[in-house]
């Protein structure tokens, strides 16, 4: 047999199991046949509305997949329809998240005006016209007390994480059972406990008491993703420093720390969004005031309680001040969720 | 401990660490335990206030559904109990897991085995934002846009299933009601319930999801035999993390359920019962013993969320899953 | 590229000149049409035969222009060093290598003189009449023995007549019968490794396949099961084809009736030499064979 090797002309390589257009093809067609089917059934039946389209596509899209394949025997069959029934279903996960987002987005611009995050509602009342007041009273608060919460949360969290995973103490399993087990704590209970200590003793409502809520929720989501960052840096690297002769507590804060810091950024952001909307503790804790204030001992108003007490008047114009604190809370969250992003992005570039 | 064979003494290695390191290690386990402060003096403060309510009312706290505050100078007229709070609590909850459980597993399959790869990342993202939606948002959406939509579905509900009683209603008004509250908890708790879906999914053995393939098994063959079974105690666990959110859940439930101190299981009916939403809505007029009521309260619902919570956590471990 | 006449190679046992069946590696391309035309004549329309066959994950080259033709009943081993490609060749041949994100192909892969990656062909299809067997024991953990046995055709959704039938039969095949008879209601967890192996070779007969791929089936076995797996395989090989990728050089030879060399310089992997087992054990052509089979290298 001969062995000389002939330089070949390599072949183009394709991927026969890709059929992209037919697939796209075929896809459209049904997709089109089930929305016109929709119509129809919009039009016979009462289901009006883009909930009522979407009932309609959602039974015409298996029922038309099915007679799509039905030559190809009953195997394919069954797959096709189980395939357009998950795509339906995702549909109908989707549908309340787009809904929410587009609401907020088109509700919650009528109430903005060029003062709106710039003006309180000391002088203006929640049924005034929508070119006056603001929230800027809320805004202030909410950065407050987040803040303070983070001052004391992020550390701790940061603590629990190092316990768990660079210090693996004895207690490092018990520790992130108590973690898991807080994350559970329904945040109306934070607020009571909070309420049944702090405003009990200290005799009111103030951003200190609601700060100290939101820790409880706060800690949590910190511990948790500050450990898995941790756990993120190789055995290697602790090696090498020790091998140095470093002691654990510098490995830890020469070495361990600065390498995952933009992780630990992601941590704290990702604590901070989840109790930026926090309401119910707030409730308990802070209560609400209408002037911009920076006094931390006294009642304090924060974005979740404008929304909330906003959308309580229930008038028009209040409801409308209720969506356009909701619209600039959702930017808010979503704004922190990028810089988390961008932050773990970095970190898994290292 | 050495035997008859010579066994030599197993020596500990033990060096002795240096002072700061025995500090460093000494200050981080203060500071870990600092979660289990947190949580010794929830339970402890709340049961110290709302100790008087246990000790006055016994189990009846538990079993009675009546809430009276009574007259504000006289404690004794007052009457405090949480049942119909409770049971609403848990009907609430079930329905929203048991509505959102099929869709959180449709989309977890969906994302994990029909989206393309980028578009899989995109929406890995997309429920990490979702789920931080804050409730405020879920409930003023849940008041103005859900509420008068879902009170038409309740009514279609009703008239083809009014004979059954869990879909029969005493008047025919159908806003505030468990179902609604149900509908609304459904979709705050699909995002936690579908990303650990996904994440149990994403793990079943890639060797047993060949084998279905290799035997001629089409996709939905494979997802049928090997992944859904596999992802069976993940899933479990999934909806009890959900159940233990939905659980807890105060102030959107508070907008759209009409609080009724009655026990009852006409989900369609303008009446309900939710601890959370008890406590939001009668803390701002209590009187200092009726807010012991609610601290009682409030007492039972941590231990209700924290055990939920226990076995789910124990059940995702089991599933090798990290939440 | 004719085999050379004085080099014929005969069945050792009967005598008989053996047809050059085994195609010739790295052939010019020009000449591949020809030469398919040739094959076409010389196998059966039954067997399974592959056709300038290249696979690539993503820009990676993984296997080059391969051509390889495996004879109705007989059993094939594909031998070479790790990441030759040899592995990767046998999920080609019954469509598995396309789960893999990112994976192409060029070639054909004729099976009854039609090409699996042509238009219309149903890889569902495919798959169950081409079996295969993992290097690592896979049953489904979800059920027990017997459920194992018949999950092919309740994945195709094929009605079964006689269940039980089916899976005496399969597990006799898969020379399991003895062993198990008495607990199919078992899970497949509590088989031994080995017993595991052959209820994923039961299970793949239980859909009739007519050639069944083997990928490195008694790599994770112990010596013992490792020759009762080989004494199925050898069985089975009356009655279907067989290809079986190994990293042991004494289990191809017990095995196999051909053989086939693949080897990979740095680039992608290639067909070296292909020949009557025989012949590749006694009197490689090529030097590298040669050292491979002594146990010089890989």
């Amino acid at each position: 047999m001969s062995t000389a090797v002939i330089e070949s002309v390599t072949p183009a390589p394709r991927r026969p199991w890709r059929q992209p257009r037919k697939v796209a093809l075929e896809t459209t067609i049904l997709v089109v046949a089930s929305v016109v089917f929709a119509r129809f059934l919009e039009a016979a039946t009462g289901l009006a509305g883009v909930l009522g389209l979407y009932v309609g596509f959602a039974v015409a899209l298996p029922v038309l997949a099915i007679v799509s394949v039905v030559r190809k025997g009953r195997n394919a069959t069954i797959d096709r329809f189980a395939t357009s029934v998950l795509v339906v279903a995702f549909g109908v996960v989707c549908i309340p998240w787009i809904s929410v987002i587009s609401t907020v987005v088109r509700n919650g611009s009528r109430a903005f005006y060029s003062g709106y995050l710039t003006t309180d509602m000391l002088i203006t009342g929640v049924d005034d016209p929508l070119n006056t007041g603001g929230l800027a009273h809320a805004l202030v608060g909410s950065v407050l007390v987040v803040l303070i919460a983070s001052f004391i949360a992020v550390p701790l969290g940061i603590v629990a994480a190092i316990y768990i995973v660079e210090v693996k103490g004895r207690f490092a399993g018990f520790v992130r059972f108590l973690t898991q087990a807080m994350s559970g704590v329904p945040s109306i209970v934070a607020g009571l406990f909070v309420y049944a200590t702090i405003v009990i003793f200290f005799g009111g409502f103030s951003a200190w008491a609601g700060a100290s809520a939101l820790v409880v929720l706060m800690l949590p989501t910190v511990a948790r993703t500050s450990e898995e960052v941790l756990k993120l840096v190789s055995d290697d690297l602790r090696a090498a420093s020790y091998a140095l002769g470093a002691t654990q507590a510098r490995t830890t804060f020469s070495v361990v720390l600065p390498t995952v810091f933009s992780g630990l950024i992601t941590a704290a952001v990702l604590g901070v969004a989840r109790v930026a909307g926090e309401t119910a503790p707030l409730l308990l804790t802070t209560s609400y005031f209408v002037k911009t204030s920076t006094n931390l001992n006294e009642p304090i108003a924060t974005m979740p309680i404008y929304i909330f007490s906003s959308l309580g008047i229930g008038t028009e114009n209040s409801i409308a001040r209720a969506w356009g604190g909701s619209l600039v809370l959702l930017a808010a969250v979503l704004i922190l969720f990028l810089i988390a992003r961008i932050a773990s992005n970095r970190l898994s570039r290292k | 401990m050495s035997t008859e064979t010579d066994v030599p003494e197993i020596r500990l290695i033990s060096g002795v660490r240096k002072r700061t390191d025995m500090l460093f290690r000494g200050a981080m386990t203060v500071g870990a335990l600092a979660s289990l402060v947190i949580l010794a003096l929830i339970a402890g403060f709340l049961l110290f206030r709302g100790f008087q309510i246990f000790a006055d009312f016994g189990l009846g706290f538990l079993t009675s559904s009546t809430w009276d505050s009574g007259d504000v100078n006289d404690p004794t007229t007052a009457r405090f109990g949480i049942a119909a709070m409770l049971v609403g609590s848990v009907l609430i909850a079930t329905i929203a897991v048991v509505v959102a459980v099929p869709f959180a597993m449709s989309a977890a399959l969906f994302i994990e085995y029909y989206a393309p790869r980028a578009v899989r990342t995109v929406l890995t993202s997309v429920l990490d934002l979702i789920a931080a939606v804050p409730s405020v948002i879920w409930g003023i959406w849940g008041y103005s846009v859900l509420m008068p939509d879902a009170e038409g579905w309740a009514k279609t509900l009703h008239s083809w299933l009014g004979w059954f009683p869990l879909f029969d209603v005493p008047a025919p008004i159908f806003g505030r009601s468990p179902f609604i509250a149900g509908l609304l908890l459904a979709m705050m708790i699909l995002p936690i319930v579908t990303s650990v879906a996904r994440e149990v999914y994403g793990q079943a053995p890639r060797d047993h999801v060949d084998a279905a393939y290799a035997l001629g098994g089409t996709r939905w063959g494979a997802l049928r035999t090997v992944v859904i079974p596999f992802g069976r105690s993940g899933l479990v666990g999934g909806a009890m993390l959900g159940l233990g959110r939905a659980l807890g859940e105060t102030v959107a439930v508070f907008l759209v359920l009409n609080l009724v101190f009655d026990v009852n299981f006409k989900i369609l009916a303008s009446a309900g019962g939710n601890v959370a939403s008890l406590i939001a809505s009668r803390f701002g007029e209590a009187s200092p013993y009726e807010l012991k009521g609610l601290m009682a309260a409030g007492l039972v619902l941590f231990l209700v969320t924290l055990l939920v919570n226990a076995a789910a956590t124990a059940v995702v471990k089991r599933a090798k899953v990290a939440v | 590229m004719d085999q050379p006449t004085s080099n014929e190679p005969t069945n050792v046992d009967t005598g008989e000149v053996v047809k050059p069946v085994i195609d010739a590696p790295a052939a010019p391309v020009e000449d591949r049409t020809r030469r398919r035309a040739r094959n076409l004549e010389v196998g059966s329309a039954k067997g399974l035969e592959a056709v300038g066959v290249h696979a690539w994950f993503g820009n990676h080259h993984a296997l080059a222009d391969v051509s390889l033709h495996f004879p109705e009943n007989t059993v094939t081993g594909l031998i070479g060093p790790s990441g030759c490609g040899k592995s990767t060749f046998l999920r080609l041949l019954n469509r598995m290598h396309e789960f893999i994100p990112r994976s192409a192909m060029a070639g054909e892969v004729l099976f009854e003189g039609r090409d699996i990656y042509g238009p219309g062909v149903s890889p569902t299809e495919i798959r169950r009449r081409i079996g295969m067997v993992f290097q690592k024991p896979n049953p489904f953990p979800a059920m027990n023995i017997g459920e194992n046995v018949v999950a092919g055709p309740k994945l195709a959704r094929l009605r079964v007549e006689d269940r039980d039938a089916l899976v005496e039969e399969c597990l006799v095949r898969a020379g399991l019968w003895k062993e198990v008879k008495d607990r199919l209601d078992a899970p497949a967890g509590s088989l031994s490794g080995g017993q595991q192996q052959r209820l994923c070779i039961a299970r793949s007969l239980a859909l009739r396949p007519d050639v069944l791929l083997l990928d490195e089936p008694c790599s994770a076995l112990d010596p013992g099961s490792t020759l009762r797996v080989e004494e199925t395989i050898v069985q089975l090989s009356e009655t279907m084809t067989i290809v079986i990728v190994t990293h042991n050089m004494q289990q191809a030879a017990r095995v196999s009736d051909y053989c086939a060399f693949f080897l990979s310089d740095g680039g992608p992997g290639r067909l070296i030499e292909a020949d009557l087992t025989s012949n590749m054990f006694s009197n490689p052509s090529d030097e590298r064979t040669a050292n491979y089979v002594q146990g010089r290298f890989g």
